[in-house]
C-alpha cells in the first residue's frame, strides 16, 4: 500500500483496473502511460513494470485490433489445437507470440480458458469462440477482416449441464429462487450461520478442502475491522469450468453465499476476483449485483437486517493461474504482483490489506447458500457420512458428453464414466494437472473426501493418447505459470521439462525416472505454495501407475558406460558452415 | 526479555526465548541452519530461496519463516533434509550462470559459501544455460542477471529516501528477473548503492569502481567453516580404514575443453610429485605424451568438458580404458568457463570469432570446416552427460592437495578429509 496521504494519489488497489482501462483503449501499456500511472500510484516505474509483466494479458508492445488467445491446454491439444493454430496463422498471416506489424491481428497462446467442454476454444478480444476447426477459423477471420464486430459473431457458450441427482438429492443445481438463503439469515443469527455450516461438514471446493464453517468462525473471531469476503473466481485449474457455469446460471446463488458469509463474520465488503478469461460473464454479474441492490439484498441494512451493510464489487484478474492461490489472489487485489505470500498468517488473520478475510471458491459460496436455504440435515442426507453433499464435476476430454455433472460425493468413477459415455478411458486426470491421475485399475474408486478427492476438473483420455504428451503439456503449463518467487518451483519445473524432453527424444534411461521422482519430491517438499508442491504430482503418479507405458520409452541402465547422445542434433548448428 | 521456552533441534533440547527467528536462535546456539534469502532486518522474512528447509513438528518448512514456540520439534540434519537443502543450492547453480572464477563476489558470496558448507562437488541437475543479460544501463550500478538467485532482498530493502523501490521483480516464473529503476537508482547516495551491493548475497549487484574483489585468503568465506568443528563433517570420507598398501597404479589424464589449468594444479604438488612417481605410472597423458591407450588404467583424470567431436571420442576412450573416471575441475564437471558460450547460439559465436571479428583479414573470413578438423558441438557438455563419471573434484582449478588426496584415496583407500580451505570453485 502506498503510504502517501496525498489525495491525488490513486488507491493502490485500483492498479489492475487502471492498467486494463488504458490497455482496452490503446491495445497495450505504453511507456508514457506506465510513467504516468506509476506517478499517480506514487510508486516507482520499475515496480509498476514488475506488476504489468507479471500478468500475461498485459502487453508492453502494440498488439492489434483483434487480440486472439488460443487455449493450449491438453484438452485443446487433443481436440486439434495444432491445426487450429496453423489455421489462425495462415488466415491472418501472423505468427503466434510475434507482434503484428500491421496492428490488425495479434496471436497468443494461453492456458486453459475454462471452455474445456468445447475445445479447441479461443478468446478474440475476450469474446469466446468455441469448437474451432480450420473452416471455422477461416470464416471468423474473413468476417473480422470485413469489419463485422466481434461480439456479433462470437459463440454463445452453452452451460452443458448434463446430470443432476434426482429429487432432494440435487443441491447446487436445483431450482433457484432468489433470496431464500438471505431472508433466513436474521433468524439464524451470526453464530447460527456458522453452526449450520459446521454441522453440514462443508469443505472448500477450490481444491484445498478446508472446512468452510471453521474458516468463517476464525474470521468472525478476529477483532480487527474492516473484514472482507473474497470470492475466488479465478478458476484456473486446466479442465475446470464449473465455476463458469455457476456464474452464468446461478450468479445470485454465489452472491447469496458471499452475503451470508459477510453477515456471519461481520464484513461490509465482498469482492469477486474474476479471471480475465471470463470477462464475457462480467455484464451478467454486474446486472445481478444491480438487481440485488434494487431488491435491498445489497447495500444498507441488507434484507432488512439493521446495521448489516454489505456491498459486492468485481475485481478483474489479468492472466495468471497462480492468482487462484488465495494469498497470491490477495496480493493481486492489492495491485501487486500475484506472488503467493510466505505463509506467516492465514488470510482470516491478515488477508486483503492485512485485514481479516474469508477467501472461498465460487462453488463453496453456492453450496453455503444452499445449506443455509435447505438446512444442514437436508445436505447431510446426500453423499456419504464421511463425505456429505454433492460436487460439480467439469468433465472434458475423450467422452461424447463433456460438461458439468452434479454428483453426490461417493459416486464411483465407473459410474461417472458411464454417465458421460466415455468408452475407452485409459488415463484420467482428476482435479487438473495438480491433482491425481488414475488408471483403469482404479475405476471402482469413489469420488469422496476419504478416497478420490476432486476439485472439479475431470479430464478423460483414451488409449490412443500419449501419456508423455499429456505430462509434457502439464509441465509446460506449470513452468509458464510459476510465479518465480521460490527456487524449487521456478527452476524445478524448467529442469523437469528438460528431463521429459530427454525421455521423449529417446535419450533417457530408467535411472532418469528415478531422478524425476527424487526431484519431483524435492519440489513438493520445498515449494512455497501449492503450485510448486503439486506440479510434479501427476508425473510421479503416472510413473507409478503406468509402468508399462514408461518402460517402452527408456533403456535399462548399464548398457555400456557411454551414455546416449544425440550427435546429429549437437552438430546441426555447425554443419551449416560446411558446404 | 521474553519468556524462556524449550525447543528441540535434532533431539537436543535448547532453552531459548519465545517468538524469535529460528535461524538466528539456532545460530546463537552454535547450530548452523543454511540460509540464503534470510536477512535479519527484513520482517516478515522473505522465505524465497527454501535453502533453510527443515522439518518443524513433522512438516517440511523453511526455518527462516518460523518463530520459536514452546515444544517446537525440529529435525535438521536428517539424510533426506541434508540432501534436499543441497538440491536447492544445486538448482541455483544450474539455473543461473555462475562462473565463479570470473566473479567479483567470489569468496564473499553467500551462495558459494552455502555450497562449500554443504560440500557440493557437482550439481545433479542439468545446467540450463539460459541467455541472460548484464544490465549496464544504470550509471553507477551493473546488474549481472546471470548471478541473481531471486532472493528478493534488494526488492524489499533498497528504497530511495522518498520510499520508492529501486528494484523489482519483472516477468514471471523462470523468466523472472530483478530489474532496476534507473531514475530511482540515480537518487541513491553512494552509501546506499554500496549497501545494495552488500545486501545482495551473490555477485548480481555491482557498483562501478567499488570492487569487492579481494585476494585469496582475505575473503569472507575462504578459510573457516561456520560450522563448529565437531559438526563440520569432512567433505569426503575415505572408504577403508586399512593401512595403505602402495601397490603401483596406472594413471591417465587428458585435457578436453579446458585450459590446462587443472593439469598445472596437478603438477603443483611440487616435491610431492617425486613421491608420487614412485607409486604411479602415467600412461596416456599430456605429461607423458602417450597418445593411445595400450593398457587398462586404474584411474582417468579428465580436465575440461566436451566442446567438439574429438573430445567425445577421447572421453569415451577414457571410459573404456579406465576403471575409475574422475572429472577434475569445473569445466569437466559442468562446462566451466568455455561454457560461457552455451547461452549463445553457436552460429553467432563462430560468426563473431571468424567473420565479423576486428582482426579478420579481408577475404579470410571463413569459418573453418574441414574433414580433418573436429566438429564443434552446439554447446559445451559436461563429461557426465557423455559417459558415466565416478567422482567430481571441484575447483577452477582444484587445489593440488584436494586432487591428490582424492586420487590417493580412490587408488589406495587412504583416509582423507579435504579441509574447508581447500574446497573451492575458483
Ligand atoms: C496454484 C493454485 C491455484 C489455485 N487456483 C484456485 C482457483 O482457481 N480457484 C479456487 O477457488 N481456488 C484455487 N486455489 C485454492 C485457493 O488457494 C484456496 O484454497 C481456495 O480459494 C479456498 O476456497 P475454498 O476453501 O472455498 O476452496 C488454488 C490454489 C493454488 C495453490
Ligand atoms: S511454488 Fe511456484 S508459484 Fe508457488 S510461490 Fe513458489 S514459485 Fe511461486
Ligand atoms: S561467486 Fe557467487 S555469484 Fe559469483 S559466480 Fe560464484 S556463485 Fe555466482
Ligand atoms: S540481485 Fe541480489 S539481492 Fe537482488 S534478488 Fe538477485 S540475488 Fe537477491
Ligand atoms: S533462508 Fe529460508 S527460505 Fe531462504
Amino acid at each position: 500500500m502506498s503510504t502517501s496521504t496525498d489525495p491525488s494519489v490513486v488507491d493502490r488497489t485500483k492498479t489492475l483496473d487502471c492498467l486494463w482501462s488504458f490497455q482496452n483503449a490503446n491495445g497495450y501499456i505504453s511507456d508514457g502511460f506506465l510513467k504516468q500511472c506509476a506517478a499517480d500510484l506514487d510508486i516507482s516505474q520499475i515496480e509498476l513494470e514488475g506488476i504489468v509483466s507479471f500478468y500475461h494479458f498485459f502487453h508492453r508492445q502494440m498488439t492489434g485490433e483483434f487480440v486472439i488467445y488460443l487455449n493450449n491446454s491438453i484438452v485443446s491439444e487433443c481436440k486439434g489445437f495444432l491445426r487450429v493454430k496453423k489455421a489462425f496463422e495462415r488466415e491472418t498471416g501472423n505468427i503466434f507470440g510475434k507482434p503484428d506489424r500491421c496492428g490488425q491481428f495479434a496471436l497468443f497462446e494461453t492456458a486453459c480458458i475454462g471452455l474445456s467442454d468445447q475445445e479447441p476454444a479461443a478468446l478474440i478480444n475476450f469474446h469466446p469462440f468455441t469448437n474451432l476447426n480450420t473452416l471455422k477459423v477461416k470464416r471468423i477471420i474473413s468476417e473480422l477482416k470485413k469489419g463485422t464486430p466481434v461480439e456479433s459473431i462470437c459463440d454463445e457458450v452453452p452451460d452443458h449441464i448434463r446430470f443432476k441427482p434426482k429429487g432432494d438429492k440435487c443441491i447446487l443445481l436445483k431450482e433457484y429462487n432468489l433470496g431464500l438463503a438471505i431472508w433466513k439469515l436474521q433468524n439464524m443469527g451470526r453464530d447460527g450461520v456458522i453452526e449450520v455450516l459446521k454441522k453440514s461438514q462443508l469443505k472448500g471446493m477450490g481444491g484445498a478442502y478446508f472446512p468452510t464453517g471453521m474458516k468463517w468462525e476464525f474470521c468472525k473471531k478476529q477483532p480487527a475491522t474492516p473484514k472482507y469476503i473474497v470470492c475466488n473466481a479465478d478458476e484456473g485449474e486446466p479442465g475446470t469450468f464449473k465455476d463458469r457455469v455457476l456464474m452464468n446460471k446461478l450468479p445470485g446463488l454465489m452472491f447469496e453465499g458471499m452475503i451470508s458469509s459477510g453477515y456471519a463474520v461481520g464484513a461490509e465488503e465482498g469482492i469477486v476476483y474474476l479471471r480475465a478469461e471470463y470477462i464475457w460473464l462480467l455484464g451478467k454479474l454486474e446486472d445481478t449485483i444491480a438487481d440485488f441492490h434494487k431488491r435491498g439484498l445489497l447495500g444498507k441494512d441488507v434484507a432488512g437486517i439493521k446495521g448489516f451493510d454489505f456491498d459486492i464489487r468485481i475485481q478483474l484478474g489479468a492472466g495468471a493461474y497462480v492468482c487462484g492461490e488465495e494469498t497470491a489472489l490477495l496480493n493481486s487485489m492489492e495491485g501487486k504482483r500475484g506472488e503467493p505470500r510466505a505463509k506467516v498468517f492465514f488470510p482470516t488473520e491478515k488477508g486483503f490489506l492485512n485485514q481479516p478475510t474469508v477467501v472461498n471458491n465460487v462453488e463453496t459460496f453456492c453450496a453455503a447458500a444452499r445449506i443455509i436455504e435447505l438446512g444442514a440435515d437436508h445436505y447431510l442426507k446426500t453423499g456419504t457420512p464421511q463425505s456429505p453433499g454433492t460436487k460439480l464435476l467439469s468433465i472434458s476430454g475423450d467422452c461424447p458428453k463433456p460438461g458439468v455433472y452434479e454428483v453426490e460425493w461417493g459416486t464411483k468413477v465407473r459410474d461417472v464414466l458411464e454417465m458421460c459415455g466415455a468408452e475407452d478411458a485409459y488415463y484420467i486426470q482428476v482435479s487438473g494437472p495438480s491433482g491425481e491421475c488414475i488408471s483403469a485399475k482404479e475405476f471402482d474408486r469413489k469420488i469422496a473426501m476419504d478416497d478420490l478427492k476432486c476439485g472439479g476438473s475431470f479430464m478423460i483420455f483414451n488409449s490412443n493418447r500419449d501419456i508423455l504428451k499429456i505430462l509434457e503439456n502439464f509441465t509446460a503449463f506449470f513452468k509458464h505459470e510459476s510465479c518465480g518467487i521460490c527456487t524449487p518451483c521456478r527452476a524445478g519445473n524448467f529442469i523437469i521439462q528438460r528431463k521429459l524432453e530427454k525421455v521423449s527424444n529417446g535419450l533417457a534411461y530408467s535411472s532418469d525416472y528415478e531422478e524425476i521422482k527424487q526431484w519431483g519430491n524435492i519440489m513438493g517438499m520445498t515449494s512455497r505454495c501449492g503450485l510448486g508442491k503439486m506440479a510434479t504430482r501427476a508425473l510421479l503418479m503416472a510413473l507409478d501407475k503406468f509402468p508399462e507405458f514408461f518402460a517402452t520409452k527408456v533403456d535399462q541402465d548399464g548398457e555400456g558406460l557411454n551414455k546416449k547422445f544425440d550427435m546429429v542434433k549437437a552438430l546441426k548448428p555447425y554443419e551449416q558452415f560446411g558446404d | 526479555m521474553s519468556k524462556k521456552i524449550t525447543i528441540k533441534i535434532d533431539g537436543k533440547a535448547l532453552k531459548v526465548e519465545a517468538g524469535r527467528n529460528l535461524v538466528t536462535v539456532a545460530e546463537e546456539n552454535g547450530i548452523f541452519i543454511p540460509s540464503l534469502c534470510y536477512y535479519e532486518h527484513i520482517d516478515p522474512p522473505l522465505g524465497t530461496c527454501r535453502v533453510c528447509t527443515c522439518n518443524i513438528n513433522g512438516k517440511a518448512r523453511p526455518a527462516c519463516t518460523a518463530k520459536t514456540e514452546e515444544g517446537m520439534d525440529i529435525e535438521l540434519d536428517t539424510k533426506t533434509l541434508l540432501d534436499v537443502r543441497s538440491a536447492i543450492v544445486e538448482m541455483m547453480f544450474s539455473e543461473g550462470n555462475h562462473f565463479c572464477p570470473a566473479c567479483e563476489k567470489s569468496g564473499d558470496c553467500d551462495l558459494q559459501h552455502m555450497a562449500y558448507e554443504m560440500g557440493i562437488s557437482y550439481t545433479r541437475f542439468p545446467h540450463l544455460f539460459k541467455d541472460r543479460m548484464i544490465d549496464f544501463s544504470p550509471k553507477r550500478m551493473v546488474i549481472e542477471h546471470n548471478r541473481c538467485v531471486k532472493c528478493h532482498r534488494c526488492v524489499e530493502e533498497i528504497h530511495t529516501d522518498d520510499g520508492a523501490k529501486v528494484f523489482s521483480f519483472c516477468n514471471r516464473g523462470n523468466e523472472t528477473i530483478v530489474s532496476i529503476d534507473i531514475e530511482q537508482e540515480a537518487k541513491l547516495s553512494e552509501e546506499q548503492a554500496v549497501n545494495a551491493m552488500h545486501i545482495c548475497p551473490t555477485g548480481a549487484i555491482l557498483v562501478r569502481g567499488k570492487s569487492i574483489a579481494r585476494p585469496f585468503g582475505d575473503r569472507q568465506f575462504d578459510m573457516e567453516s561456520v560450522k563448529k568443528p565437531e559438526n563440520a563433517k569432512a567433505v569426503k570420507k575415505a572408504k577403508s580404514k586399512k593401512a595403505p598398501k602402495r601397490d603401483k597404479k596406472v594413471i591417465a589424464t587428458t585435457s578436453l575443453a579446458g585450459c590446462f589449468g587443472c593439469h598445472m594444479s596437478m603438477l603443483d604438488v611440487d616435491l610431492g610429485l617425486l613421491d608420487l612417481i614412485e607409486v604411479v605410472d602415467f600412461h596416456k597423458s599430456p605429461i607423458t605424451d602417450i597418445k593411445k591407450f595400450t593398457k587398462k588404467c586404474d584411474i582417468g583424470l579428465i580436465e575440461g568438458g566436451c566442446c567438439n567431436t574429438e573430445n567425445i571420442e577421447v572421453l569415451r576412450a577414457f571410459r573404456k580404458n579406465c576403471k575409475i573416471l574422475v572429472s577434475v575441475g569445473e569445466c569437466a564437471i559442468w562446462g566451466g568457463v568455455p561454457a560461457m558460450r552455451n547461452t549463445i547460439p553457436l552460429a553467432e559465436c563462430l560468426e563473431e570469432a571468424y567473420l565479423d571479428s576486428m582482426t579478420t583479414e579481408p577475404e579470410e573470413n571463413v569459418v573453418p570446416y574441414h574433414e580433418d578438423l573436429p566438429k564443434i558441438l552446439d554447446k559445451v557438455y559436461p563429461c557426465h552427460e557423455i559417459v558415466k563419471i565416478d567422482h567430481h573434484i571441484p575447483g577452477c582449478p582444484p587445489s593440488p592437495n584436494h586432487i591428490w588426496k582424492a586420487v590417493s584415496s580412490l587408488l589406495w583407500g587412504d583416509e582423507f578429509s579435504v579441509l574447508y580451505s581447500e574446497f573451492k570453485y575458483d
